[in-house]
């Protein structure tokens, strides 16, 4: 077997924001599930919260290649 | 003719795909070893070519405007009064909001179209997965919210809004002031670069593993593994939509935390 252990710490590294993003896009389904008139209100939220816990994933995918 | 496709016609393996696949070689070869290397190439061709369909196009669907909006004005006004509601007003209320739409409008447009870069056949590469491009319009939009905190607060008081966070415990603070000094002086813009960079970066190098991973399949020479690459390539379509929603979400998302860190900076001290 050969490869970069660098990838198995991506993986690693993916956990966290997985489920930060699975937490965000359930709060706002709950949200929304309870008063759907808020939805508009929250979208904007929902998407930069998503961007901003998505990207710790993909900092470690950078990452995960400056040293390959 | 990109380099990745200039390779699979020589033949060889590329797979896996890595950092290679983002140097693109110079479109004049003679120009290789002058002082103008790199810089008649794919990316730049993408670069400029956004620069000029954005000024073209607003040019040209604003030459002469009318009260009831003709379909090229039409375009251009649900474009930039989509930022400018959404985004600048929300945020920063009237006046601030329209002072600054111009320039949120500008920059979401702009990533807008260097990311379709990413989606467009016989280019599909953004200029954005590139550190050198987004960091700029990261620095860019840096200086803009420190230029409106300093102008507003004055410099001592705009460091001391920044990064004084009130209602701390005394003992607390020597500890706090560097964090969120580090992270809203000096972290924001390279966030706000890394952010873009790496979702581009990362869109790229997903396209090419299914469609490299599709051409290696079909090299195989077993009847059953080149069968299976029609998955490879379906995946890459599929991918490719994916990518359009990241390509709008991500000019999207630079554009309102620009406008988020600007109200920042034009907010009352607290």
């Amino acid at each position: 077997m050969e490869g970069s252990l660098n990838v198995v710490g991506y993986g690693l590294a993916a956990i966290g924001p997985g489920i930060g993003v699975a937490l965000i896009f359930a709060a706002w389904i709950t949200a929304t599930a309870r008063q759907p008139e808020s939805a508009g209100i929250t979208r904007p939220m929902l998407f930069m919260g998503f961007a901003l816990v998505e990207v710790l994933a993909l900092f470690g995918l950078v990452l995960a290649f400056i040293n390959s | 003719m990109t380099d990745s496709a200039t390779v699979l016609a020589e033949g060889e393996s590329h797979f896996p795909p890595g950092i290679h696949n983002f140097d693109f070689r110079d479109w004049f070869t003679g120009l290789s070893d002058t002082a103008l290397a790199h810089m008649f190439t794919t990316i730049t061709f993408a670069v400029w070519a956004s620069v000029a369909i954005l000024i073209v196009f607003f040019l040209w669907a604003y030459r002469k405007p009318q009260i009831v909006p003709t379909k090229k004005q039409w375009i251009a006004e649900t474009a930039y009064g989509f930022i400018r509601n959404t985004v600048a007003i929300d945020q920063m209320g009237k006046k601030e909001g329209v002072r600054f739409a111009p320039y949120l409008a500008t920059l979401f447009l702009f990533i807008l179209i260097m990311n379709m870069w990413a989606i467009v056949p016989g280019i599909q590469v953004s200029p954005n997965s590139h550190i050198a491009f987004p960091l700029m319009l990261g620095v860019i939009s840096w200086g803009i919210y420190m230029f409106v905190g300093f102008k507003k607060h004055g410099f001592i008081g705009f460091l001391k809004m920044t990064c004084v966070p009130p209602g701390a415990p005394w003992f607390i603070y020597p500890l706090l002031i560097p964090i969120e000094f580090l992270q809203n002086i000096i972290l924001r813009p390279v966030t706000l670069a890394l952010r873009l960079f790496a979702n581009m970066f990362a869109g790229h190098l997903i396209l090419l593993v299914f469609i490299l991973g599709g051409f290696e399949m079909l090299n195989a020479g077993n009847i059953f593994v080149q069968g299976l690459s029609i998955f490879s390539f379906g995946m890459g379509i599929a991918m490719t939509f994916f990518e359009l929603i990241v390509i709008l979400l991500q000019a999207y998302v630079f554009t309102l935390l620009t406008g988020m860190y600007i109200q920042g900076s034009l907010a009352d001290e607290h």
